[in-house]
This record gives structure tokens, sequence and C-alpha cells, in this order.
């Protein structure tokens, strides 16, 4: 029995060595004065954001990353984001930030969707995926539900008809499916899917559908295919892994994104990012539009995988690419391990032992 | 050797060490013999050296260094050094690591990047090796890759590299140099098949 315990952990480290050690040989040249420093935003937020966006912040000063952050105090029950950090991002171009509570009714609308709205946050993205270590119902899913940020059922226009809305929903529409090939193209994906309800829907959606046709018969090299909504739903539970980039207008993208992280591992451990013409802010890639529980904030017990992952996705945006692969084998490292998980992922460690152990993985 | 080089250079390498996880910058010099000029370009790396203490640096005298490269070469890491000494030590570890034929490289300044073959010997190729078209393409295909990583365009960088680390592995496709008897189109046939 002793031998067989012996011989699985080596095998472990083996598999981690060859899995997890692969470093780039070829390497990227930079240009003389790229390793200089960058400030990011940072707003720590409700809830568990101030717990994980303190784990980014520990975890890029181990690695001594070349950012450096300017931190905010922004909270949901604020009348609105304080010109003072809109600011700041202007001028980094780029936020990391932890969710901002919503309050119910009271004519406060979400500071998150205003923060979008006012830098022009077009996609919203969230990658859902597979870690190796967390066993889930499906195994190969690796889907990244791309969402239109700013139009739709969440722009308040929903009782205007006039020519203006339906152009604006048509420019929504198009850029959107722009960015959604793009990525494709940029990330070696090899399929786009639009989710839809054109049946019932038939302007709006069917905008949607005609950007989504047009911009596919300019990248010949990516299979599209389009997905009613509903259908969409009952497929992610049941066969995930024929998806790969979806993208949506904004409600069904809510939607669709939450349920896509909660059948790959939960909304704990998904990355993700909102990204405009000219800035970007990433935070925690689905969060059921929650900042987390009174007791994962009492017990500091939240998981601050999906942050950390994030906040790599962020390092590659800055091109930053051996810092970003660092951050994520040592994320992955720890998930494969076992030892150190939240209570989402069925264990009991607290915020910190999760911190402390990504910080011993890193190399 | 002037200040303003030696320290630019400096500051190229460590920060490329930086950028890159690289763990260990050697000035490789002769400053016992040349004590002012290769004397200017250790104070260089010493000073740059400070502003990164996570990055080990020690210094190796090119003798010497040439020594080691030839028996010891998995102590080397990122390697910095003035001129004349770069192109012999470049020369002698693409040889010892596979050849020039493989070697990836380029050649960066503050505003432009101009890649090409990494080491190469002072030649461009014998008479045969042109008539027979049978050079070895890796070592552009890869410095291509690396420009594609500085054009910012990563995972097609990969995908490209990813080609040929495979055809080479598989072995069935090689030049000359690598022991084989391929022409350039073969290989690079094998590559395209092995992109898709």
């Amino acid at each position: 029995m002793a031998s067989k315990v012996r011989s699985s952990s080596t095998l472990l480290k083996r598999f981690l060595a060859t899995r997890l050690n692969q470093s780039r040989s070829v390497t990227y040249m930079p240009r003389p004065g790229d390793g200089a420093p960058r400030a990011v935003t940072l707003i720590p937020g409700d809830g568990i954001g101030p717990l994980v966006t303190g784990a980014v912040e520990q975890v890029m000063e181990a690695m001594h990353a070349p950012v450096y952050f300017e931190k905010f105090e922004v909270h949901g029950d604020m009348k609105a984001v304080p010109p003072a950090v809109i600011e700041s991002i202007r001028k980094n171009k780029v936020c990391l930030k932890g969710g901002l509570a919503t309050p119910m009714g009271g004519g406060v609308s979400s500071l998150n969707v205003q923060l979008r709205k006012e830098l022009d946050l077009y996609a919203s993205l969230v990658n859902c995926f597979n870690l190796p270590g967390i066993t889930t119902r499906h195994d190969n899913v690796d889907i990244v539900v791309i969402r239109e940020n700013t139009e739709g059922e969440y722009s308040g226009l929903e009782h205007e008809v006039v020519p203006g809305v339906v152009e604006s929903l048509k420019f929504c529409s198009e850029r959107i499916a722009k960015y959604a090939f793009e990525y494709a193209y940029l990330n070696n994906r090899k399929k786009v899917t639009a989710v839809h309800k054109a049946n019932i829907m038939k302007l709006a959606d069917g905008l949607f559908l005609e950007s989504c046709r047009e911009v596919a018969t300019k990248y010949p090299g990516i299979k599209y295919n389009e997905i009613i909504v509903d259908n969409c739903c009952m497929q992610l539970v049941s066969k995930p892994e024929q998806f790969d980039v979806m993208v949506t207008p904004n409600l069904y993208g809510n939607l669709v994104a939450n349920t896509a992280a909660g059948i790959a591992g939960g909304t704990g451990v998904m990355p993700g990012g909102n990204v405009g013409a000219e800035h970007a802010v990433f935070e925690q890639g689905a969060s059921a539009g929650n900042v987390g529980s009174g007791k994962e904030v009492e017990e500091k017990k939240a998981n601050p995988v999906a942050l950390l992952l994030s906040s790599a996705m962020m390092l590659r945006h800055l091109q930053f690419p051996a810092f970003a692969d660092r951050l994520e084998t040592a994320v992955k490292r720890v998930i494969l391990e076992g030892r150190y998980r939240t209570h989402d992922l069925g264990g009991t460690s607290t915020t910190q032992e999760v911190v402390d152990a990504v910080l011993d993985a890193l190399n | 050797m002037t200040k303003f080089c030696s320290e630019r250079i400096a500051k190229y390498a460590f920060e490329y060490a930086y950028l890159n996880n690289r763990k260990t910058v050697t000035a490789v010099h002769k400053a016992n013999i040349m004590k002012l000029a290769d004397g200017l370009f250790l104070e260089s790396c010493r000073q740059v050296a400070t502003k990164y203490p996570s990055i080990k640096y020690n210094e190796i005298i090119v003798d010497n260094c040439c020594m080691q490269l030839v028996s010891k070469p998995e102590q080397f890491n990122v390697m910095v050094t003035p001129n004349l000494y770069g192109n012999l030590v470049a020369n002698t570890a693409a040889g010892i690591a596979g050849g020039t034929g493989v070697m990836p490289g380029g050649n960066v300044g503050a505003d432009h990047a101009v890649f090409e073959q990494g080491a190469s010997a002072g030649n461009v190729g014998n008479e045969k090796l042109l008539e027979q078209k049978k050079a070895n393409p890796v070592a552009l295909l890869l410095s291509s890759a690396m420009m594609l990583r500085h054009l910012q365009f990563p995972s097609f960088a990969d995908r490209l590299e990813t080609a040929v680390k495979r055809v080479i592995s598989d072995g069935k496709y090689m030049t000359k140099d690598l022991g084989g008897a391929s022409t350039t189109q073969e290989v690079v046939d094998a590559v395209i098949a092995t992109l898709h």
C-alpha cells in the first residue's frame, strides 16, 4: 500500500513536471524599454472583492511583475463611479477590479454597468474551461463567451422605436461580431457560434445575425454557425464540448456565460475581462450577479483563482507573456495538486492559504 | 568601447532576462587584459545588475568561457558580450547545441527590429547547398516565430514553433547538417503538413 502511494505521487510529480514546466525556448525579443513598469488602476470593490484583489497584489509583488497598482475605493452604494477613478483608467488604459454590489431597486443603477458604458467596453469575455484537477460532469470544455456589453436589453432603450435606435443596434452588433472573429483568429480558435432568438426577436436579433454572417465571410478559415438560445442552454448542459467561441448579445451573454462557467467548474475559477477600443477592465469572468456571500467575506474563504487567472490575462494584454505564463502555471499547479482549495471547489482552505500555495509554486 | 553602448546593451540583456523569466546573466569579457575597454563594459553590467536584484549576475573571462561552453554549457543562461566576443560565443554556442542551421535570432534597436538566422559562421551557405536546394530552413522559420511574437501575434508564433519542433522530433525530414538528406522544400512541406 505504501509503495502504491509513493508511486502515484511520483507519477503526479512527473506529470506535473512535463505538463506544467513547459518553458519557451524560442523567445520573445522585447523592444528596449518594454520592461518599464505599467500603472494599472485597481478597484478592490465590495464583498469578496478586496480579498481577491489582495491576492493578486501579493502574487504580482512576489513575481516582481512590471506593474504597479493605483488603488481606488469604489462601492456599489455610491451614486456613480468617482470621476477620479474614470480619469485614472483613461490614463492607465488598464484596470483590475473586484465586483461592485448592485443594490436592489431604489433607482440606483449598477456601477459595473456604468463603468462599462462610460468607457465603452463593448466586449465582455469569459473563458470557461476545465481546469486539470477539478472534476466536473463534462470534459474537454473550453468555451470563450464573447458578449456584447453596452447595448441590448440592459441599455434602457427598450421603448424607443426610432431609426437611431435600430442603427445603434447594428453598430453594436457589428463591432461585437468583429471582435469575436478577430479573437478567434488571433487565438487559433476554429469556430464561432452566434447565440440568438431571431425566430422571435426578428428585428433585433435578426440584425445581430446579419452582422455575424457578414463578418464571417471575412474569415473563411473559421467555421461559423448559429444556435437559438434555448437550445443553446440545453446543449451547454448536455454536450458543452461542441462549443468553441460563442458570440452573444447582452442578455443571453450573461446567462450563457454563467451557465458555461457553472458546468466547467464554477464562477470561482473562470477568468474574464471587458475591452473597448481604448481601455480594458479585467475582473472575475462570471459572478452570477453577486459579490460573494456574507460567510465567504467573514471567514475570508473566497476563491482567488478566477481573479488570479484574469490578472494573467491582464499581463498578456500588457504584453508581459512570460509573467502571465508563470502566474498561470503556478495557479494550475496548485489546483492540480488539490491540497489548497476553497469551499466552492470542495475544500476548506482560506483565500490566504491558496495564495500562499500559489506563491510557493511560482518559479 | 563606449559607456553609452555598454550601458544600453547591459540594460537590454537584463531587461530581456527579466521579461523572459531567465535566472542568470553572465557578462563575457577580457578585462584582465583590456582593462579600460572591457573594464568599462563590466562597470555598466554591474550597475544595471543592481537594478535587478532577483536576477543572478556573474562574469567570465572569454577564454575560460569558450572552454566552459564546450564542456559544461548547461551552466549558462543569458550571456551578454561586447561585439567581437559575441560573434565567437554565439557561433560556438550555436554549434554545440545543434548547429547554425537551427538557431533563431534577431537584431533590435530602439525603433526597429531585423530578424535573421541566429548564427551563420560568417557565410551564406556553400555552393553545393545552393545548387541542390538543401539549405536548412529551420533557423529562419524559428526566427520568424520570434518575429511574430515581436509583432504580438503569440498564437501564430506558437503554432509555427510547434510544427517545426514536431518535424524535427519526428526526424523524417532533415537537411544534411542535421544528418538527413532532405531538400529545403521537403522540410517546408513537412512543416506545412504538420500545421494542419
